[in-house]
């Protein structure tokens, strides 16, 4: 009808509705948190791209040299490109380096001796031209005079430019190269258990009556409390070499991909559970029905009705958990021994051998395949149709002891894996000196003592995630309302919701590095945060984003957009409505958002491993250095005190919820 | 929004600083890799005699504080570095970002604590070195020697037994490779790690930690550095600490001045007071080799010939072949990074 209409009608000037001011201030609110979401992800990431680019090799052309004979007198010059020529001393290849790299001088001179009485002479044929003259670094186009066992030590250094030398290196360093397939590897292993545990802990309780499914629920849920580096140490106090069940490994050495596996399994699983939870919680009673009528055998009908109904819960879950653990850095640092992986490169390329250029090429060989699974991600959900229709029975499942007893067996298995995990911190943090003196002592808990910033960077850490949590929450409901509830504007609410999405596929490691580049330059107006606690909270936020804008959203689209309409027109302005209507009935979400943020500014490491400073230490970078450092019990301690907070947050969390829940949710239930 | 709350940040931030500015008092902003507990030592015993100037230290390890200046090259933060390897303030000279200064006594020093140029870029305070610990209780189960020198570490009964920092994510680790370098001659110093390398357990990233293994029982042997030793002595670990008999690379901490500080003269008081005797006399309480002579007094748990051991170390030469060494280091022994049994 529409194409009728076209062709009968004249086509006129497209109508535009007039924006008022509420729709003004809306669009306005929206380009803000656009520019804050570009400021603090679009161009760090962009400077370290750009970085990465960024090459050093030997410019043989700067440099000049003059020789003297036995009587100190000077020959003519020539450039050290010119000697290179004719001696072809120094292969082209050679002449990438990195920003620490050096090239004797006497490379140019085969007939060199450091005791024959022949002077040399040397300078730049540009300013930026620098050599080192012994230690001395000298610039620009002044003859230097040396003689023979000074010469010696003129080392010319390397000039900037633009390339992608560094890849090329990257690709035919072997060492490098071979990360890329152990982090797969280990990836890959990791998502297949995991999903493959979480599946059977979702489905035990969702389709079985088994008892104490309240605290199963719970106790899956404490690994998120938890630095991912704290199983690596728990691994290590069970199965080190003077681990308590070091036997029952046979001679494996946990050090290494199985150590980063298990340790994966541990933190990844409340992830995997909670989306595979709700694909399983979701099912229609009918279908079952119908299988059953149609004398389908157990077996069968949980592979052509429950698999296919959780199937885009399974894909969700795995890209997840893929994306986690190839991006996570404490574990395999911990734990992982000589099985390098790429995440653990960039912090040995960027804090041990400080090349900072090729740690940004390995960060942005690590945001492919994060950004690839989101991707393949968001196809897959797109593809996601919904399952519960009006006429929908929702599934209830009937008790059957044998099977409810093998459910309460298996899941009791994985929460004693759990909740052993922890207990095992817990009891090293309170041992004196494993293993030699095994008497209970709080002495571990004397953070002051070790490396890591002490007791100070525990409360530092309360104060990051408090500012997250309640700072975030703001930035990411408000984003979410604006671009949810504007009116046109299609192109920029595409556009944010791009990047409010971009921060799941950007791992924290490259987060932080990105945000060295860029907040650490003088000429950046925004320099002034670089060092402070502001920094670290921008980090976290911007890190954290996307679950926050995905709950907000999810939350808000309840919400009928004819709330918008009726107060427009009872010439209620819009922020009447959204505080005294939406906020109120979003409440619970909001609260799902700010602990969430708390929760995970307690526990990050990657994302803010590069931006802390001594007066911002983190609980949470404490563990990894004190654990670096060899204080293995001290750092089991502070994730303990981690733990107990995060704990405690959940737990005011719950009971505040309930609350609150109480006053304003009361019209949910009919 | 969250950039107003920044700027107000910022503005709060740069309110204090000035009104700070206002008392007599001079800020230095230093930075340090000195272990944390001897820090609020240093610190203390400082501004008793100088309380005009405060000190805001930024504290973290050698590779940190190293990669965090370098960082920061075009706009440095900081004033003056107190107490930060050597091998790092020579990577930090090359790039031309210290301020030589010859402090106040700096003659009274060990030459081989004071840069050569004149006026010198960094002067020394105390010197740490290589050495190896061994867990005596661990060793006597399975049954292994003590180790008296480097060559002997390639012995096959200590398969599997040995950590050793990397050299390519320590400072530690690299002194121990240049070191090896330097005392047994290029050909012979590959060969040699070649043979270390078939009984190396694990390499860790820090060089403390090989120590802090040995100390707990996690490994025998702990390719690590004397003061670390002794500490982990002192708190029961039943340790021996080896120097082996070729001799030990070594490095010290040091201190200079940032090229560009505002607060040159009050940067210049702290270096002068870093090489006095009464700071000597401060680091000697956990280090034994001193940069000022005819002070030292024996450590406890420390052996008493470290200096006498330590070898003629070539820091100008292994500053200019670190790229190589590493490079050379990580082929040959990072690639083949399958975990051992």
């Amino acid at each position: 009808m529409a194409a009728a209409t076209d062709i009968l009608m004249p086509s006129g000037r497209a109508l535009r509705q007039s924006l008022d001011k509420d729709e003004l201030i809306k669009r306005g609110l929206l380009v803000v948190i656009s520019l804050y979401l570009v400021l603090s992800l679009a161009a760090p990431l962009y400077v370290m791209l750009s970085k990465s680019f960024s090459t050093y090799s030997f410019d043989l052309a700067a440099f000049e040299f003059q020789v003297s004979d036995k009587l100190g007198n000077f020959g003519e010059p020539a450039t050290a490109a010119a000697l290179n020529e004719k001696l072809a001393a120094v292969p082209p290849e050679k002449l990438a380096t990195s920003s620490d790299g050096r090239l004797p001088a006497t490379s140019f001179f085969p007939d060199f001796s450091f005791r024959s009485p022949v002077k040399y002479k040397i300078r730049g044929t540009t300013d930026d031209a620098s050599f080192l003259i012994g230690t001395q670094l000298h610039h620009g186009t002044e003859w230097q005079e040396v003689d023979s066992n000074t010469f010696r030590r003129i080392m010319l250094r390397p000039a900037r430019a633009l390339g992608l030398e560094n890849y090329t290196t990257y690709f035919s360093t072997p060492t490098l190269f071979r990360s890329i397939q152990n982090s797969f590897l280990i990836a890959l292993i990791s998502t297949i258990f995991t999903v493959g545990i979480a599946f059977g802990f979702a489905y035990a309780l969702n389709r079985s009556k088994m008892r104490f499914k309240g605290l199963f629920r719970l106790v899956a849920m404490a690994p998120i409390l938890v630095p991912s580096l704290l199983p690596g140490i728990a691994l290590i106090y069970l199965f080190g070499n003077q681990g308590m069940l070091k036997s029952l490994l046979g001679g494996i050495s946990i050090y290494g991909p199985l150590g980063i596996v298990i340790g994966s399994i541990f933190f990844t699983f409340p992830h995997a559970l909670i989306i595979i939870s709700t694909a399983l919680a979701i099912s229609d009673q009918r279908q079952y029905e119908a299988a059953a009528s149609l004398r389908a055998s157990k077996w069968r009908t949980f592979w052509v009705v429950t698999i296919p109904g959780a199937r885009y819960g399974l894909i969700s879950a795995a890209f997840v958990v893929f994306t986690l653990v190839i991006t996570d850095f404490g574990l395999p640092k911990v734990i992982g021994g000589q099985f390098n992986v790429l995440a653990v490169d960039i912090y040995k390329q960027v804090i041990g051998q400080q090349n900072f250029e090729m740690g940004a090429v390995v960060s942005v060989i690590l945001l492919i395949p994060a950004i690839a699974a989101f991707f393949v991600d968001r196809l897959v959900q797109r593809k996601q149709v919904s399952l519960l229709s009006a006429r929908s029975v929702p599934y209830e499942p009937k008790p059957n002891r044998r099977f409810d007893l093998v459910c309460l067996a298996y899941c009791s298995l994985v929460a004693l894996f759990i909740a052993g995990i922890i207990g095992i911190c817990q009891y090293a943090a309170l041992v004196k000196f494993w293993p030699y003196d095994l008497s209970l002592s709080l002495k571990n808990f004397a953070f002051g003592r070790m490396d890591g910033g002490g007791w100070a960077s525990y409360y530092n850490s309360i104060t990051l995630s408090l500012l997250t949590a309640v700072l975030g929450t703001v930035i990411v409901f408000v984003g979410a309302y604006m671009v949810e509830k504007t009116e046109g504007f299609r192109t920029g609410r595409t556009a944010f919701h791009f990047l409010a999405m971009l921060p799941m596929a950007v791992p924290g490691l490259v987060l932080g590095l990105a945000y060295i580049f860029f907040f650490n330059n003088p000429a950046n107006p925004l320099h002034a945060i670089y060092g402070t606690m502001a920094i670290l909270v921008v980090c976290t936020v911007t890190h954290f984003y996307t679950v926050g804008h995905l709950t907000a959203l999810t939350a808000l689209k309840q919400i009928d957009r004819e709330f918008e309409p009726v107060a427009a027109s009872l010439k209620q302005p819009f922020y009447r409505l959204f505080t005294r209507v939406t906020v109120p009935i979003c409440l619970p979400a909001i609260l799902d958002i700010s602990i969430y943020l708390f929760v995970n500014a307690m526990t990050t490491v990657s994302a803010v491993v590069f931006i802390y400073t001594t007066h911002t230490a983190l609980a949470s970078v404490a563990v990894l250095n004190m654990d670096d450092a060899g204080d293995t019990a001290p750092a089991a301690a502070m994730g303990m005190m981690i733990f107990y907070t995060n704990a405690f947050a959940r737990i005011l969390h719950v009971a505040v919820s309930k609350g609150i829940l109480k006053r304003t949710q009361a019209w949910r239930a009919r | 929004m969250k950039l107003r709350n920044v700027t107000i940040l910022a503005a709060f931030a740069a309110a204090l600083m000035s009104s700070a500015a206002f008392a007599e008092t001079t800020e230095l902003t230093v930075y340090t890799a000195i272990e944390a507990e001897d820090l609020a030592r240093y610190a203390e015993t400082f501004t008793k005699s100088h309380p005009d100037i405060k000190l805001n230290f930024v504290r973290d390890s050698t590779g940190v504080v190293t990669a965090k200046l370098l960082a920061e090259k075009d706009n440095p933060q900081a004033d003056v570095v107190w107490g930060l390897a050597a091998t790092s303030l020579l990577v930090l000279k090359t790039e031309g970002m210290l301020e030589p200064y010859a402090p106040k006594g700096v003659e009274l020093l060990k030459p081989k604590f004071v840069d050569k140029d004149t006026p010198p870029a960094w002067v020394g305070m105390d010197a740490w070195a290589a050495s190896i610990c061994f867990n005596t209780v661990e060793g006597k189960k399975l049954g292994l020697t003590e180790p008296t020198s480097w060559k002997d570490l390639t012995k096959a009964e200590y398969k599997g037994h040995i950590v050793m920092p990397n050299p390519a994510s320590s400072g530690t680790g690299f002194l121990d490779v240049s070191s090896w370098l330097q005392l047994f001659g290029e050909k012979d110093g590959w060969a040699y790690m070649d043979a270390l390398h078939e009984n190396i357990g694990a390499y860790t990233h820090s060089g403390s930690k090989p120590c802090k293994m040995a100390a707990s029982g996690e490994t025998v042997i702990g390719i690590s550095f004397e003061f670390r030793a002794a500490k982990s002595k002192k708190e029961g670990a039943p340790l021996d600490i080896v120097i082996p008999s070729e001799g030990i690379g070594w490095d010290m901490e040091a201190s200079a001045i940032v090229a560009g500080t505002k607060n040159l003269e009050a940067a210049q008081t702290l270096l002068d007071w870093s090489i006095s005797k009464e700071a000597n006399e401060m680091y000697n309480v956990g280090y034994a080799v001193l940069a000022m002579p005819n002070v030292a007094k024996p450590v406890e748990f420390l052996p008493a010939d470290i200096e006498s051991k330590m070898i003629d170390n070539d820091f100008e030469w292994a500053a200019n072949n670190r790229k190589a060494i590493l490079d050379e280091w990580t082929k040959r022994y990072d690639a083949k990074s399958e975990p051992k049994s």
